[in-house]
């Protein structure tokens, strides 16, 4: 693939890459979630996905909601900082708007699982500790063995590789080497481990910014099939040293959500009246986008070394 | 000498017991809230040289607001280091860094054990809750686990739905014999202290909270709960920690503004 055709508008990049039916992983921990791309699914009404996310925060409750999915794969389904999930718990508790199916795992677990799937090895072993739940009860792909080494105890995991992962970062060059700085999350392993991979970033910046500093960059180009700009594509989750978290639309969210209709209502506020981001950051406003604006904090440079 | 404070709410004796528990050096997997605050206030008292590590990754954070999430910004900026996930729960917690894990949970039984997972039936709950996100691993991988909890009958039970976060599970060796070291070493609620009994590794009071009476956390658990034979008024907290954490730690109150957690 040509390097330019990477640079693809958000709608496209879903319409070309996200298919119905498929195992969908989304990246972010709290911080870098990628709303503006988990909307434009909501949008182009993709069915059947199954969704695999540590935390599936407000996002996949949307998606929940929405009809898009099926089944989905998580270690812990809260709304941060605040309580329940409330799409998520009518479809698993009363099969509203359906019925969906879910597994679930400990964070660990999930994050055992990404690195297998990213390092192409079938399963991980990590520490048995998952014996002690009743979720070995339910799980029947989890196993436990005796180390041939020492003896020990393990709890097996399987790898996981998810169809796509969808990822949201502060930049990335037009080749797509994705650059990352924060929390990250499992961006890494869950790019490595799925078979395509897009990303949306605040700025795509020149090549050398990026190849001025190569630590900070979390997925190389050559595994990146689609990048997008999306200015504040993360909110109401945030972007490190781009926009704070907005706490208030986290908790604003929890009461508006609390029925079927209020639920219709904020799907039509904020994703389906809304032709896409640009449109979204237009309705969350000057004094909003003010409030969530971050003072610069900056690390100093580091000499990497001109060895020419 | 020291000055015990005559006004302070649950929450600050709670916070301030949980304090208590932590060792200066000690390496802490903190959570939101009453955790935050007790590492926190440790830090600034008694433990200059606790480690503040939280899942999401932050290695010795330094927020330089009140953390509203465990992956708030505050966390990353100014923090020591930042981890991927995996790195998190392989090199820290698995590793056995983690000296001590705070947990909750919507159930606990006299060993424990937690439940974060559902109410009811497993397959059709009644009310589905967040499930293990850490817990479990913390349970399982911390040299030591606190629990903090409000003390209600409906969640201190005789048997939890579910175990989702392994305390001593079942009789005193079940955790050794799953491989696991570690385990529950302290409840804090908002009646008194609950510790584990050698022996039976079940849960005994060790300090009621003042102006609460023994029979009132008796009938607010689920099981018949065993009295220490010293069981004794829980220590107030000092006016230095009030102050502290009403004027450095949290003064926009907004954890301890809440009446109860």
């Amino acid at each position: 693939m040509k390097a330019e055709n990477k640079l693809l508008p958000t709608e496209e990049a879903v319409k070309k890459f996200v298919d119905d039916g498929a195992l969908v992983c989304f990246g972010g921990f709290t911080h870098g979630i990628p709303f503006a791309l988990g909307h434009e699914m909501i949008r182009q009404k993709k069915r059947n996905l199954k969704i695999c996310k540590e935390t599936p925060d407000l996002l996949v409750d949307q998606m929940i909601a929405a009809g898009c999915v099926k089944h989905t794969i998580f270690s812990w389904a809260g709304n941060p900082g605040v309580g329940l999930l409330h799409a998520f718990r009518r479809a698993i508790e009363k099969g509203i708007p359906k019925p969906i199916t879910y597994e679930e795992y400990t964070h660990f677990i999930m994050a055992a699982r990404y690195f297998a799937g990213a390092s192409r090895i079938p399963f991980i072993p990590i520490s048995a500790g998952i014996a002690g739940s009743d979720l070995i009860k339910y799980r029947k792909n989890l196993k436990t063995m005796d180390c041939p080494y020492t003896g020990k105890k393990l709890c097996l995991v399987p790898a996981m590789n998810p169809d796509i992962a969808i990822i949201h970062a502060q930049r990335a060059d037009r080749e797509g080497n994705v650059q990352m700085w924060g929390i990250f999350g499992s961006n890494k392993e869950i790019a490595m481990a799925s078979q395509k991979v897009i990303v949306s970033v605040e700025e795509i910046v020149d090549e050398e910014t990026v190849r001025r500093d190569p630590n900070r960059t979390i997925i190389p180009g050559f595994h990146v099939d689609a990048i997008m700009e999306e200015p504040w594509g993360a909110h109401p989750s945030y972007t490190q040293g781009y926009y704070d978290r907005d706490n208030d639309f986290y908790i604003e969210y929890d009461q508006a959500t609390r029925t079927v209709e209020g639920m219709e209502t904020f799907l039509n506020e904020w994703v389906y009246g809304l032709e896409n981001r640009k449109e979204y950051v237009k309705k969350l406003g000057a004094e909003k986008i003010l409030k969530l604006m971050v003072k610069p904090y900056y690390s100093f440079p580091v000499n990497y070394g001109y060895y020419g | 000498m020291k000055k015990y404070a005559k006004d302070y709410s649950l929450q600050e004796l709670m916070v301030v017991v949980a304090a208590r528990e932590l060792r200066d050096g000690e390496i802490v997997f903190v959570g939101i809230g009453i955790p935050q605050l007790a590492a926190v206030l440790a830090q600034r008292t008694h433990a200059p040289n606790l480690v503040l590590i939280y899942e999401s990754g932050t290695i010795a954070a330094k927020p330089m607001r009140m953390p509203l999430s465990i992956g708030d910004p505050t966390l990353a900026s100014g923090a020591a280091g930042i981890y991927n996930f995996i790195e998190t729960f392989s090199y820290l917690l698995q590793r056995k860094f983690i000296d001590v894990g705070f947990l909750g949970g919507a159930q606990i039984d006299r060993y424990g054990n937690i439940n974060s997972t559902v109410i009811g039936n497993y397959e059709q709950p009644k009310v589905r809750l967040p499930g293990s996100g850490g817990g479990c691993d913390i349970a399982a991988l911390a040299k030591r686990v606190i629990l903090i909890a409000p003390h209600e009958k409906r969640r201190f039970v005789e048997k939890v739905d579910f175990v989702t976060s392994p305390g001593y599970l079942d009789h005193p060796a079940t955790r050794a014999k799953l491989g696991l070291t570690g385990g529950p070493s302290a409840v804090v609620t908002t009646m008194g202290v609950l510790r584990f009994e050698d022996a039976t590794k079940e849960m005994y009071l060790d300090s009621y909270h003042p102006g609460v009476a023994i029979e009132q956390i008796k009938e607010n658990t689920g099981w018949d709960l065993k009295i220490s034979p010293s069981v004794k008024e829980t220590e107030p907290p000092t006016e230095e920690q009030v102050t502290m954490l009403r004027e450095k730690i949290d003064p926009e109150g907004y954890y301890l503004k809440k009446v109860n957690p």
